[in-house]
């Protein structure tokens, strides 16, 4: 048993950390402020493979690990937030689902100029009334001849009116329940396929969050992303990688805010000394620099899992649910220590606490996690 | 073309600590980087490979650790890397560095050399040129640009303190990079894996043409009497006055500090 990254995986966090810092750092803030999707920082990640690190090479990938994808994801959120999710979406909830249930011919048209960061793509679940419980999904896809006729609508959908390649969930077979949800790939400008209202949001304000329409939106019938009525098992899949990236982002936060937390209190002086040499700064950041190596190692091991076990399930809700609760707790801990200036937006860690806040919440709520964790304690 | 580039694996840091009792640097704890300057002459042999097609080589001289500046390189996109590595090299000054660097330069064949032009832990600017010397070929040093007319001239922006000069110079030659002359690309995570996929040549003091008596610290003849860390100056005062009264101020703080009578 080794803790240590290999050296190959200390040159990819070389890699992402000099890029985050050097690319993406400097726009974070105008990102948040202006919320505007930061699509320099994505056309500089297609130049440079990001779009597909963990996609095979014959597939327009990159070849690597998801240990790799996942250091990728929490460098860029050490820095900013909102490009790790995009990342993150892009390539758990798009790019793995085509390549894990894709045919031949669906890996060529739509994972290779994915994973080569020519498009951009995005996962729609999620409706009005199917939250956590997404097996009730209203939107129906009907067949007609060689289509299946889609009518309904998906909300909170990260890279939203960005991406140009979506995989869909709807319903089939409404009288079979949870197995009557097929998968669609639908590409952006297919007719009946608009945009709703854009979140606004209380973090992670760059990504682009949107509402999808669908009205009478005609699917070709070999857009079906694996089998009829599988799409359920193909969402829940999905989504036990997808934790993996959210984690990673979760764990990325956290790390950022303790890095900017420790300059801070070096500097930072009352009583006529920093707050450094205070006991209660020490034992707060000892706790907290704690937290965040146990949620690494937990994210670690999840990316590792991913690679190596069948299944993977509860160590990616381990991670995420452990994760996400340190980037929140770290977060807040942070602001605290940063006193009435944490609360200001010269200082990151506000922005930090507020992005920090939707790992707890998207790609299955903490309670979803404890629900996972638990039900494969008491099977 | 084949183009082999010189890297050396250098200590990331401005505040290098000198063991006061050998004169050498400490490395012990500072994180190595691929020296600034190297990576700049690196940056466009590749580019020189994207428009006319090349094969680049790199090669460093030094410790086995300096394997992971190789890797870097090739993750950046270098075809092939070789390391030269021995204790009979070691102890080496400029001149037994660029006798062993252009012996095994030889060896791998070239048409271009691309070296930095000097190494942030020594500053030297020598190695370069030497190895150009030790070959027989022209060097052009301080390259701010390199041009290749896709068949045997290469036409180098040469630069000056005040001043540019364009020199032309049939291949093989060699140049020396300056660190700003470009932005190196950064590795690719696909580059990454294939650095871990390739394997690094790595030769020792018997795989090279040399003559023992020119190599490490034998075939040194520059010894370091002493080395110490240059003394921090002060921040200064600042003052603004007209022109006579300045003189008088500075007149006064030279008497002042008994520089003067």
């Amino acid at each position: 048993m080794d803790f240590l990254l290999s050296p190959e995986h200390m040159m990819y966090q070389k890699l992402f950390r000099e890029f985050a810092e050097k690319e993406v750092k400097p726009y974070a803030v105008v990102t948040d402020e202006t919320e505007e999707f930061p699509r320099r920082n994505v056309d500089l990640m297609k130049q440079y493979g990001f779009m597909g690190i963990p996609v095979e090479r014959e597939l327009g990938g990159q070849g690597c690990d998801t240990l790799a994808y996942v250091l990728c994801v929490e460098e860029l959120s050490k820095v900013c937030a909102t490009t790790g999710v995009i990342l993150s979406a892009h390539t758990s909830l798009c790019c793995d689902p085509i390549r894990k249930f894709g045919s031949s011919e669906q890996k060529e048209k739509y994972l290779k100029p994915l994973a080569k960061g020519e498009k951009l793509g995005a996962f729609a679940l999620t409706e009005p009334s199917a939250g956590t419980d997404a097996s009730s999904v209203q939107t129906r896809a009907v067949p007609d001849g060689d289509s299946f006729i889609l009518n309904g609508t998906k909300i909170f959908i990260t890279n939203g009116k960005e991406a140009d390649i979506y995989v869909i969930f709807a319903m089939t077979d409404k009288s079979a329940g949870a197995r009557g949800i097929s998968a669609f790939i639908v590409k952006k400008g297919t007719p009946g396929f608009t945009f709703g209202t854009k979140e606004q949001k209380m973090g992670i304000r760059g990504s682009s969050t949107y509402e999808l329409i669908f009205r009478d939106c005609r699917i070709p019938k070999e857009n079906m992303l694996g089998q009829v009525g599988r799409g359920f098992n193909i969402a829940m899949s999905t989504l036990d990688g997808g934790r993996i990236g959210i984690a990673a982002q979760a764990l990325g936060i956290a790390e950022g805010a303790l890095a900017s937390t420790v300059k801070y209190v070096k500097e930072r002086k009352q009583f006529g000394r920093t707050l450094a040499k205070f006991q209660n700064t020490q034992f707060v950041l000892a706790d907290l620099a704690t937290r965040v190596e146990a949620a690494k190692l937990l994210v670690y091991k999840a990316a590792i899992a991913k690679d190596t076990q069948k299944t993977f399930s509860t160590e990616a809700a381990m991670a995420k649910l452990y994760a996400s609760e340190t980037a929140m707790e770290v977060t807040t801990k942070c602001v605290q220590l940063h006193g009435g200036y944490g609360y200001t937006r010269e200082y990151e860690v506000e922005r930090m606490m507020r992005d920090a806040k939707i790992t707890e919440i998207y790609e299955g709520t903490s309670e979803v996690q404890r629900m996972v964790i638990s039900g494969s304690l008491l099977k | 073309m084949r183009i082999t580039v010189c890297i050396k694996q250098v200590p990331d840091t401005n505040e290098v600590k000198i063991d006061s009792v050998t004169g050498t640097l400490i490395r012990d704890g500072v994180p190595s980087i691929m020296n600034p300057d190297d990576k700049a002459g690196l940056e466009a042999a590749l580019e020189l490979r994207d428009k006319y097609g090349a094969e680049v080589s790199v090669i460093t001289m030094g410790l086995p650790q300096a394997e992971e500046v190789l890797r870097e390189a090739l993750a950046m996109g270098a075809d092939k890397a070789y390391l030269l590595t021995d204790r009979k090299l070691g102890g080496a000054d400029t001149i037994a560095t660029s006798t062993a660097l252009a012996a095994a330069i030889s060896k791998i064949g070239f048409d271009l050399i691309i070296t930095g032009r000097q190494a942030i832990d020594g500053d030297t600017a020598q190695v370069g040129p030497q190895i150009a010397e030790k070959l027989n070929i022209p060097n052009i040093s301080y390259a701010q640009e390199i041009e290749f007319d896709g068949n045997d001239t290469i036409r180098v922006k040469r630069m000056y303190e005040d001043r540019y000069h364009i020199i032309n110079a049939k291949l093989p030659c060699l140049i020396t990079a300056l660190g700003d002359m470009n932005t190196p690309r950064y590795m690719t995570p696909g580059g990454i894996k294939s650095a871990y996929e390739t394997e690094i040549t790595v030769w020792g003091r018997n795989d090279i043409d040399v003559d023992d008596m020119q190599i490490g610290l034998v075939g040194s003849p520059t010894k370091v009497a002493k080395s110490f860390p240059k003394a921090l100056k002060g921040a200064g005062q600042k003052t603004t006055l007209d022109g006579e009264e300045a003189a008088d101020y500075i007149i006064s703080a030279l008497k002042e500090k008994l520089i003067i009578r």
